[in-house]
């Protein structure tokens, strides 16, 4: 186990830098001059030019560029943002919590209802119950979901006034940030507790669901074929002889067995969930990261751009290495 | 049973007409019987195939430009609305052009996308893919290094940033969803290499003295295609999605292109007071992908040997 771990560990090391590579190759294919594109056609006096160059380190060769491009990284030093002037590090620590808040909403809101549909779908397999389910479920799965949330505001915000439009809280509220999370954020506050708490839910509701839907519809049709395969399994039928109820049945020996599979799928929707984050923290302006790389990359903000990749890339690595780990904690056959 | 006495029977005389009368049925009308049966990934062919119709022939069914503005009728209301009045059937958007045009046109932008990414990403990774799996070694694991790589970011991020290279326009929107779609098929393809590399009709064929060539085209790739087909056809429509959402940044195709998603993201600012300039062309998006998506899930449980009983 501790062989196949450090085997993991070296080729997702081996993945994280060639992320480092591409994410560094790519300010070098720009079409035209980096340091002329920053500056602005204008603005580029000819002193000014080549501090800027030297600044930016595009004065040395390549190889060295790259080396302190990688010792820099390691320093947590990812570059300061064209655009603000800021690290690149501390935007993204001060946008990163938004996320996680709306991603960890949306991926609740998926699993809530995602997986018992799934089972109600499975347990009624080839009838109306299961066409049904399946069918919104693909509608779901196809669904572009910038225009889901413009419709999801169409309905509640703009038709019913149920919920505001965009952000996170409103201005009335002047929430002290302790952990980033708003919801927690809001019941820290000594006073408008409750009032901030409901505004800050309310802010969060549509874009949860715009961004849950596709993870739901995917966990849900998980879930249904990972249960079908259980339901025909002997130690199924030996439930049902004993004369276990249809419930105990199901959720006890059923669920359990046909989790496994549900469960590493939505470790692996750490990534949709991140694609999920640019289109709806676009439609909503939810100031979190996905807003933050599309910004950039309108502004050709490129130390923005490389540092956001790195620090997605990297997220997406670690997780799915946790996720290898949990499997052989969960499944004994991988312990060897 | 009956097959079996009639087996019994012929046996001493002639096999033939036991092997005419009871040979089993082509692959194609096989895969065909289990298809139809089920009747989702039947609409969604065709479903398919009306709004292939639509494109090819988008210039004889619009009934105006797409592009033609006219400045006198700003934002229109469409037929079912009281305020109906002009030859607009879905009104027209906020500089005058007429909306039904621009949608037909646009099934012509989305298709072609989608066929050109699923051509390309397919092309590559079949190439790569036949390469990893057949040769193996350290050219298979500089490919899947490669391809994991890419796979380590969501796709619309490396879709984006590869069109903030490139720059915005719809080549460059070609290009990036297609560069993002390779890893998959590449993966697939070499899982199947792997698969049919062993079996013995490969093995035959080599003792026979083919080529790396010949086995790898002729042998290999044919036995590969079904999982194929349906990765093409989900990628279809995993193409569309994604060209559509970077329309809709203002990072795919530009205006004045009848893209459904850049036409998404100019109807925006009117939302509140032209709902119906925001609602079409997301359901002609939800239609082509729901459809690409249902014709896929009925190829692969056709196309899959162990789902069928």
């Amino acid at each position: 186990m501790i062989k196949f771990l450090l085997e993991k560990l070296g080729v997702l090391s081996l993945t994280f830098l060639g992320v480092s590579i591409l994410s560094f190759s790519l300010i070098r294919f720009v079409p035209g001059d980096p340091v002329l594109l920053l500056l602005g056609e204008r603005g580029a006096s000819p002193e000014l030019y080549a501090k800027m160059k030297k600044d930016m380190g595009l004065d040395k060769p390549l190889v060295s560029q790259y080396g302190q491009f990688v010792g820099n990284v390691l320093q947590g030093d990812f570059g300061t943002s064209v655009v603000s002037k800021q690290p690149v590090t501390e935007e993204f620590l001060d946008r990163f919590p938004a996320t996680l808040e709306l991603g960890i909403t949306a991926l609740t809101f998926a699993i809530i209802f995602g997986i018992p549909f799934g089972i109600f779908a499975a347990i009624y397999r080839n009838k109306f119950p299961d066409y049904t389910i399946m069918g919104v479920a693909l509608i779901g799965y196809s669904m572009p979901i910038f225009w889901w949330g413009l419709v999801l505001i169409l309905i509640f915000s703009v038709t019913l006034g149920l919920t505001p439009v965009a952000g996170r809280l409103s201005v009335m509220f002047d929430i002290e940030h302790v952990t980033g999370f708003m919801l927690i954020d809001t019941l820290l506050s000594p006073e408008d507790k409750w009032p901030a708490f409901l505004d800050a839910l309310k802010h969060l509701i549509l874009p949860a669901i715009a961004m849950g839907t596709i993870p739901l519809a995917v966990i849900a049709r998980m879930t249904r074929s990972s249960m079908l395969e259980v339901i025909s399994e002997d130690y199924m039928r030996t439930a049902k002889a004993k004369g276990l109820s249809r419930f105990k049945v199901v959720a006890i020996h059923g669920l359990r067995n046909a989790l496994i599979p549900v469960v590493t799928i939505i470790g692996l929707m750490f990534g949709s969930i991140i694609t999920g984050a640019i289109l709806t923290e676009t439609i909503f302006s939810w100031p979190g990261i996905g807003k933050w790389m599309v910004a950039s990359v309108t502004a050709r903000d490129y130390p923005v751009i490389q540092g956001g990749i790195l620090f997605i890339a990297g997220m997406i690595i670690i997780i799915n290495l946790l996720i290898d780990v949990m499997y052989i904690v969960v499944n004994p056959k991988m312990r060897g | 049973m009956e097959d079996a006495v009639a087996l019994k029977n012929n046996d001493k005389t002639n096999l033939k007409p036991v092997i005419s009368e009871d040979s089993p049925p082509s692959a194609l009308s096989e895969f065909w019987y289990f298809f139809k049966q089920n009747k989702g990934a039947v609409a969604g062919g065709w479903i398919m195939v009306l709004f292939i119709l639509i494109a090819i022939l988008a210039p004889l069914l619009a009934p105006h430009d797409p592009a033609e503005v006219y400045s006198n009728v700003l934002r229109q209301a469409p037929f079912w609305s009281s305020d109906y009045a002009s030859g607009f059937y879905l009104g027209s958007d906020d500089v005058g052009r007429d909306v039904l045009s621009r949608l037909i046109h646009g099934a012509r932008v989305s298709l072609g996308i989608g066929f050109f990414v699923v051509c390309i990403s397919s092309v590559a990774g079949i190439i790569f893919g036949l390469i990893a799996g057949y040769f193996g070694g350290i050219i298979d694991t500089v490919i899947m290094r490669v391809v994991d790589i890419f796979m380590a970011l969501p796709s619309i991020l490396l879709a984006i940033v590869v069109v903030s290279v490139l720059g915005p326009n719809l080549i460059n929107t070609i290009l990036a969803v297609a560069i993002v779609a390779i890893p998959g098929f590449v993966r697939l393809v070499r899982a199947s290499v792997l698969q049919e590399k062993k079996k013995q009709y490969v093995v035959a064929s080599k003792s026979f003295g083919a080529g790396h060539f010949r086995l790898l085209i002729l042998n290999i790739l044919p036995n590969c295609i079904a999982p194929l087909v349906v990765q093409a056809t989900l990628g279809f429509s995993s193409a569309i999605l994604d060209a559509a959402a970077l329309g809709f940044l203002g990072l795919g195709a530009q205006p004045p292109t009848p893209e459904w998603g850049t036409m998404l993201a100019d109807a925006r600012p009117f939302i509140e007071s032209n709902p119906w300039l925001v609602t079409l062309p997301g359901i002609c998006i939800l239609v082509v992908v729901l459809s690409f998506n249902l014709l896929g899930d009925g190829l692969r449980d056709a196309l899959d040997p162990r789902l069928k009983k």
